[in-house]
């Protein structure tokens, strides 16, 4: 059962990474990219980290990608010019794409303990507690350091934010265009 | 159970949910047109059927036998993905909902974690699923509007898109004091950690949670663009927002996925604030020990509850002006976001100091 849903699923992945590269329509890709969101979060459920599914639902496919759709909307970008590329990017890309595509895979053949988790696994180890639970108490305890950092850092991208909004909208005086600073804030 | 069992019994769950809450959804719209009528000073629905009870049927089976007209500008594949976006993401969130007791089952009394009547499914991160979900149906709106290629469908999407992004901040953080008196994001467990008391220790009276009742009750009004907070589809300024270019059983969809959002809302504030399917009256009434009337009694708390909630909307929307937008944003961002966020705190130290 979990086999059968793994692989329809990652194909959904990789079928909508690939529609996002193939397709010339802005609002398309960014559809695309969120079936490949959608589809990762459905691995997660599988492999037991429901907390990280619904979270990637939430947070990449709710609240980023809507910022994407909305800004891809308020350009009204149309339809890109397809170009056969330069013949440098021809001549080099593939065997480029190659080389990377075989060096990721030798380190994650050689890693040690990499490969060994299979999906029926799960991350539930604990006994009666949730997957909810486990996280918040490895992020309030041992990774308290990392967590508050990081939390400061996206403070101070809400802070540069708001100061690059206000001094555009120093010269209208309106509220609205402070408004639309602190929506995009939020986001982030 | 086997797995084919489980299957089997989910396909009948799920067939059994979608016909009520769509018959749910049909009916809500005529309560709104009787309600609003009668606020109004006039009867609403009368003609179709004794009292218009025959008026929903008649409306749907209108909307299939419209023609349905694709405008030649619109971005076809967008245009036609929309509404089954909308409309399907406001139904897919009712299957983490708890309608009635956990403990009936088809053999009787069942115990937790075997098959139950009223529920499709009792998963860890139910609340968490219904916030996601909603946040994905934002997309059946904000399509729509944009692949009509037309300037009112694309404003009402924008203005939609926007207000949705704000409220959602506010609906969230406005249930986390919720889950903290719960220990808990599903949703069996936060009913049932409220129904010792009775109605003295519901969320919204006991566990003090009113003002986070308050700002649920506002942000769900907005996620569901519902009056006061109706701008994506305020008629006297863009004809009808994201919907203007849609007609026949489309334009249906969106308007049933709107009414589906809204029963759903009431689903959720009955279980997080009032108690899901128990008795307000707690232990004053001793269990009757027949399946029954306990499976019956359950669903009757729970759908007297969400009728409230929903009479309290077309309420509010008899009686509150629409906002303007800027008051909008200054109210979710300035007064419901720090408001939930005290409401947080607070909550938060009368646990730690209890």
């Amino acid at each position: 059962m979990h086999l059968i849903l793994f692989f329809i699923f990652a194909g959904f992945c990789l079928a909508g990474a690939v529609n996002l590269l193939l397709q010339s329509h802005p609002i398309t890709s960014a559809l695309s990219l969120i079936v490949v969101m959608t589809s990762l979060a459905v691995l997660y459920l599988m492999l037991g980290a429901e907390f990280l599914a619904i979270a990637q639902i939430i947070v990449y496919a709710g609240a980023i990608m809507v910022l994407f759709t909305f800004v891809v909307m308020l350009l009204n970008a149309g339809r890109e010019a397809r170009t056969m590329g330069s013949r440098v990017a021809r001549t080099v890309g593939f065997p480029a794409v190659v080389a990377i595509l075989a060096v990721i895979a030798t380190v994650i053949l050689q890693a040690q303990g990499l490969g060994a988790a299979r999906l029926s696994d799960g991350l539930t180890d604990v006994k009666g507690q949730t997957n909810l639970e486990q996280l918040g108490a490895v992020l309030f305890t041992k990774l308290l350091l990392p967590f508050e950092v990081t939390s400061v850092l996206i403070l101070i991208a809400i802070l540069g934010a708001v100061v690059l909004a206000s001094h555009e909208g120093s010269v209208e005086q309106g509220t609205g265009n402070r408004d639309q600073g602190s929506e995009r804030t939020g986001e982030e | 159970m086997t797995i084919l069992q489980f299957i089997l019994w989910s396909v009948l769950k799920v067939a059994v949910v979608t016909v009520v809450f769509l018959l749910a959804v049909a009916y809500t719209v005529l309560l709104e047109r009787k309600l609003v009528g009668r606020i109004q000073n006039r009867w609403g629905p009368t003609r179709v059927g004794p009292f218009g009870l025959l008026q929903p049927l008649v409306d749907g089976a209108k909307s299939f036998l419209k023609e349905d007209i694709i405008p030649t500008g619109v971005y076809r594949p967008l245009y036609l993905i929309a509404p089954i976006i909308a409309l399907g993401c406001a139904l897919i969130s009712i299957g983490v909902v708890p309608f009635g007791t956990p403990e009936v089952g088809p053999g009787g009394y069942v115990k937790h974690g075997e098959l139950n009547f009223f529920q499709i499914s009792d998963i860890n991160i139910g609340l968490l699923v219904i916030l996601g979900i909603t946040s994905i149906g934002v997309y059946g709106i904000a399509l729509a509007g944009w692949s009509s290629n037309n300037k009112y469908s694309l404003l009402g999407a924008l203005r939609s898109s926007a207000q949705l992004v704000s409220y959602e901040l506010a609906l969230g953080l406005s249930l986390v004091g919720v889950v903290l008196r719960a220990g808990s994001l599903n949703l069996r467990v936060i009913v049932e950690q409220q129904a010792t008391q009775g109605m003295l220790t519901w969320n919204i009276f006991g566990g003090m949670q009113f003002i986070a009742f308050f700002i649920y009750l506002t942000a769900a009004y907005a996620e569901t663009n519902r009056s006061p907070f109706d701008l994506p589809e305020a008629e006297s300024e863009l004809t009808g927002g994201y919907h203007t270019e849609y007609s026949s059983m489309k334009f249906a969809m969106f308007f049933m996925a709107e009414y589906a959002n809204m029963i759903t809302v009431g689903c959720v504030a009955t279980l997080l604030f009032l108690g899901g399917w128990t008795s307000p009256f707690g232990d004053l009434i001793p269990s009757f020990e027949n399946v029954f009337v306990d499976a019956g009694l359950s669903l009757f708390w729970f759908v007297l509850k969400v009728f409230s909630f929903l009479f309290l909307y077309v309420w509010v929307r008899g009686t509150l002006p629409r906002f303007r937008y800027d008051q909008l944003m200054n109210f979710g961002w300035r007064w419901l976001m720090p408001l939930a966020i005290l409401n947080i705190v607070a909550t938060s130290a009368l646990l730690a100091y209890r």
